[in-house]
């Protein structure tokens, strides 16, 4: 009884999870900017791969694959966010725009780098902190 | 047909479906990886492809009961994740590069042709 139960409670989590997939991807090709692509793809599709493994660890019928499935679970609700703030963070900083029909930027006021590399042009040269005084005087 | 069948010949009509599912969701990523227009775009396409490997793995767990490949998810979603965090301080190293036509992108988009991105987030601030 409790079987049957699981399984249909598995087929219903499999097909919500993939259908979560598929409108990340939608939204990732639809939406205008990194910023609104980042919504989609970060939140949906970790919840997607997060229910198929919920689903594979309720049919799953010994411990060790159960634990397993939830580890990965774990894991993925754990870097997933991470990573897609730390690309948000960088696309910003670097200076890669929003789409002009967005309606509020809290952080205007960072400097942007357009065209050129922020790295040291002399791989013997100190960090780029060192490189800021000599970079403000050229100016 | 009594309640276990059902169970189970629901559960494969799930499985089929939502490989279908992720067969869609595999194609419009890889589109928008293609498209660009910008290295981050790219960057997110890669992870979200990683997710949904992830999600096909446990899928193919349930439909051919193999659930070996469950350990491999693991490594797939750290080597995902390592990966997206090494391009995020590739993309803050290397700065904004002109090829990435991003503005054409932002232009078209908008439908306006007077307002371009740079033009637009500036009057807004001032707004503001």
């Amino acid at each position: 009884m409790i079987d049957t139960v699981f399984t249909i409670l598995a087929g219903a989590l499999v097909v919500a999870g993939a259908g979560f997939a598929a409108i990340a991807a939608l939204g990732l090709l639809r939406l205008p900017d990194i910023y609104t692509r980042m919504h989609a793809a970060s939140k949906a599709g970790s919840v997607g791969s997060g229910m198929m493994l919920l689903a594979l660890a309720l049919v799953s019928d010994s411990g060790p694959e159960t634990l397993r499935a939830f580890a990965a679970i774990s894991f993925v609700l754990l870097t997933a966010p991470l990573s897609a703030h730390l690309l948000a963070k960088s696309a910003y900083a670097v200076g890669y725009k929003m789409w002009p029909g967005s309606v509020l930027d809290e952080m205007p006021k960072l400097s942007v780098t357009t065209g050129e590399s922020n790295t040291p042009a002399d791989p013997h040269l100190a960090s780029n902190e060192d490189l800021e005084p000599f970079r403000q005087r050229e100016d | 047909m009594n309640r276990t069948d059902f169970a189970t010949t629901f559960l494969d009509v799930c499985l089929d479906v939502s490989l279908a599912l992720l067969a869609l969701a595999f194609f419009l990523t890889i589109i928008r990886i293609i498209k660009g227009p910008t290295l981050p775009d790219r960057v997110l396409g890669l992870d979200m492809l990683t997710s949904v490997a992830i999600g096909f793995i446990a899928v193919l767990g349930i439909d051919t009961g193999f659930t070996l490949y469950v350990d491999i998810t693991i490594a797939l979603g750290l080597v995902g994740f390592l990966a997206t965090v090494a391009f995020a301080r590739f993309i803050l190293a290397r700065g904004k590069t002109a090829d990435d036509g991003e503005k054409k992108e932002v232009r078209k988009i908008d439908g306006d042709p007077h307002e371009s991105g740079e033009g637009a987030i500036a009057s807004r601030g001032a707004e503001r």
